[in-house]
């Protein structure tokens, strides 16, 4: 891999409050996976997209059909993305309400083979398999590559320190930050077809049907 | 430049009044302001076609040969024709029977429809929206085109030895544009066929408005039908007047929070920032038309909707009124005067473009003859 590779990466993060725990994974996340990035020679550009800051234009979009400029360019940036990482609160056993309207609203043939890493927070450990069981399955419906370790950070766990080893906070964040970051690193950037620029000539679709 | 009104037929309550107006009610006011477009000097009057409620207009050329027969000039036309679930075959005959019946004074505009249950409603799978809007379409252009018509396609039964009548009008079949606010395909198919693209730019940001009138435009030039400012675009606009731009927005803002399509949802402060609606003085609808001209370039078709979200009718006429007196004649000099000079027209019927030439010419004669009186000791 030469010097000059770059790649997006992108997080969504879900929190409600500032400032949020689930903002606080988010960062701890892609601080592990740009060092691991960088270990391999690729300077990661890290977007972040505070969910909260686009919550009227989320049900804007919803209503009428077409995103605020600043709604697009989030959702641009998501498509854009080399790797992905989505964090939400669990709420009522699965991921927040924001969080889905977001996903719902991006395009879902962006997704096919994004490699995206899954987190979430929640008051106690009950909720973790919600990762599992509600975030995995909305990104396997989008076809994203999502690594195979989820996190799941419970209040607690901020109380407990830990190393690369032992199942803990800190190490489910080392785990899938490389896993994360290798998915990214095996795959050629993203390039986007603009439909807009290259249309699918007439005759080939008219002789389809 | 082609000015006109284009109306979606909704059943709305009223929501300053609760009036809840009948079917009967609401046909009848779409039929008095097609009258009132003719009345104030609109060149158009186009209606959408739907086929579920809260909308009436599922017959379009029963209202529209209804409307023919108490017009002179008004050119009639729809918002959209659904090419996906109507049969190409009755669209060929109803249109070119209301052609004959209209001296011509008639195009269309192709859409897909917006209401999913439609497409099982009349057979078909919405899956196959495009390929049955570029299949039907290709079917359509044929039957007016060719005498007598052999086929075969996916989504109807075959024909062989076919006459779709009555034939079109002298020959000449309808201008066809073709609507979509989404569909890169679509504007693929009308630079394709050399058709009129149509952007209902109403609903979306003008950057988007752009990229399709760009695309289509880029692709017309492609197909051999001359260069992309000969291309022929049409786009909608949506606008509320009073004399005082504050009475304007005051008035309109329980119809805006309530409307069917965008009640509830963004500010009409943020929809008039993102969107064309305009909603102020007649000078602000000036301006705000004027500048469609600067995204799309010269185009050839502006569309008003006027009478949607629950307003009365007595307000819809007021506002055509306001809509004749004080921004068509000024638009029409403006647009004239920006217009780079080949600039093309978009296509009349040659007896309508004829009756037209007529007009003018007498018109114009009027006014020599008034001149030379006017000398005269």
């Amino acid at each position: 891999m030469s010097s000059a590779a770059v790649r997006s990466l992108v997080v969504v993060s879900a929190g409600l409050s500032q400032p949020s725990s689930t903002r606080l994974l988010a960062d701890r996340l892609s601080a592990a996976v740009d060092r691991h990035l960088r270990a391999t020679g690729i300077e990661p550009r890290l977007g972040v997209i505070e969910l909260r800051d686009h919550a009227q234009d989320l049900a804007n979009h919803l209503l009428t059909g077409f995103p605020s400029p600043r709604l697009q360019a989030a959702l641009d940036s998501v498509l854009a993305a080399d790797g992905l990482i989505a964090v939400t609160p669990i709420f009522s056993a699965s991921y927040s309400g924001l969080f889905k309207l977001f996903f719902d609203l991006v395009e879902r043939d962006g997704f096919a083979g994004k490699p995206v890493l899954i987190a979430a927070t929640g008051g106690t450990a009950r909720h973790s398999l919600a990762v599992e069981h509600a975030i995995r399955p909305l990104f396997a419906y989008l076809n994203a590559a999502v690594v195979a370790t989820g996190v799941y950070a419970a209040t607690e766990d901020w109380g407990r320190s830990g190393d690369a080893a032992d199942g803990s906070l800190v190490e489910r964040i080392e785990r899938a930050a490389r896993e994360l970051s290798a998915s990214m690193a095996a795959r050629e950037p993203v390039t986007r077809m603009d439909k807009f620029a290259d249309p699918v000539p007439f005759e080939r679709n008219l002789h389809s049907s | 430049m082609q000015l006109g009104v284009f109306s979606v037929g909704d059943l709305t309550t009223d929501p300053v009044t609760g009036h809840e107006p009948s079917e009967a009610e609401r046909i009848q006011a779409m039929v008095a302001i097609a009258l009132k477009a003719e009345a104030i000097g609109l060149d158009v009057y186009a209606t959408g076609e739907h086929h579920n409620p809260p909308f009436v207009p599922s017959s379009p050329t029963t209202m529209l040969g209804y409307i023919a027969a108490r017009t002179e000039r008004l050119i009639l036309s729809t918002a959209t024709t659904l090419i996906t679930t109507n049969d190409p075959v009755k669209i060929a005959e109803d249109y070119a029977m209301l052609q004959h019946l209209a001296g011509g004074r008639v195009d269309l505009m192709m859409g897909r429809g917006n209401m999913g249950p439609v497409y099982p409603w009349f057979g078909q799978d919405i899956r196959n929206a495009i390929p049955l809007a570029y299949e039907n379409y290709d079917l359509l252009r044929r039957l007016w085109r060719e005498d007598v018509v052999d086929w075969e396609g996916r989504f109807r039964t075959a024909l062989t030895g076919f006459t779709s009548t009555p034939r079109p009008l002298d020959g000449v079949p309808p201008f066809v544009w073709h609507g979509s606010i989404r569909s890169p395909e679509i504007a693929e198919q009308a630079a394709y066929y050399g058709d009129g693209f149509f952007h209902n730019n109403i609903f979306w940001p003008k950057e988007h408005v752009r990229r399709m009138v760009d695309l289509y435009r880029r692709r017309f030039e492609h197909y051999g039908h001359g260069p992309a400012d000969q291309a022929i675009v049409g786009l909608g606009g949506q606008v509320f007047m009073r004399a005082n731009s504050q009475d304007a927005i005051t008035e309109f803002r329980p119809y805006f929070d309530h409307a069917p399509v965008y009640g509830g949802g963004p500010s009409l402060e943020d929809y008039m920032d993102q969107t064309p609606l305009t909603v102020g003085s007649p000078q602000q609808v000036i301006d705000r038309t004027l500048g469609f001209r600067e995204v799309v370039g010269d185009y050839q078709r502006q569309l008003f909707l006027v009478d949607h979200a629950g307003l009365p009718l007595e307000v819809v006429l007021e506002q055509m009124d306001m809509l004749g007196e004080l921004v068509v004649p000024v638009l029409r000099r403006e647009f004239a005067a920006r217009r780079a000079p080949a600039a093309p027209e978009a296509p009349l019927h040659p007896r309508v473009a004829a009756a037209r030439a007529a007009q003018s010419s007498a018109a114009a004669a009027v006014t020599a003859g008034a001149a030379a009186t006017s000398v005269e000791p």
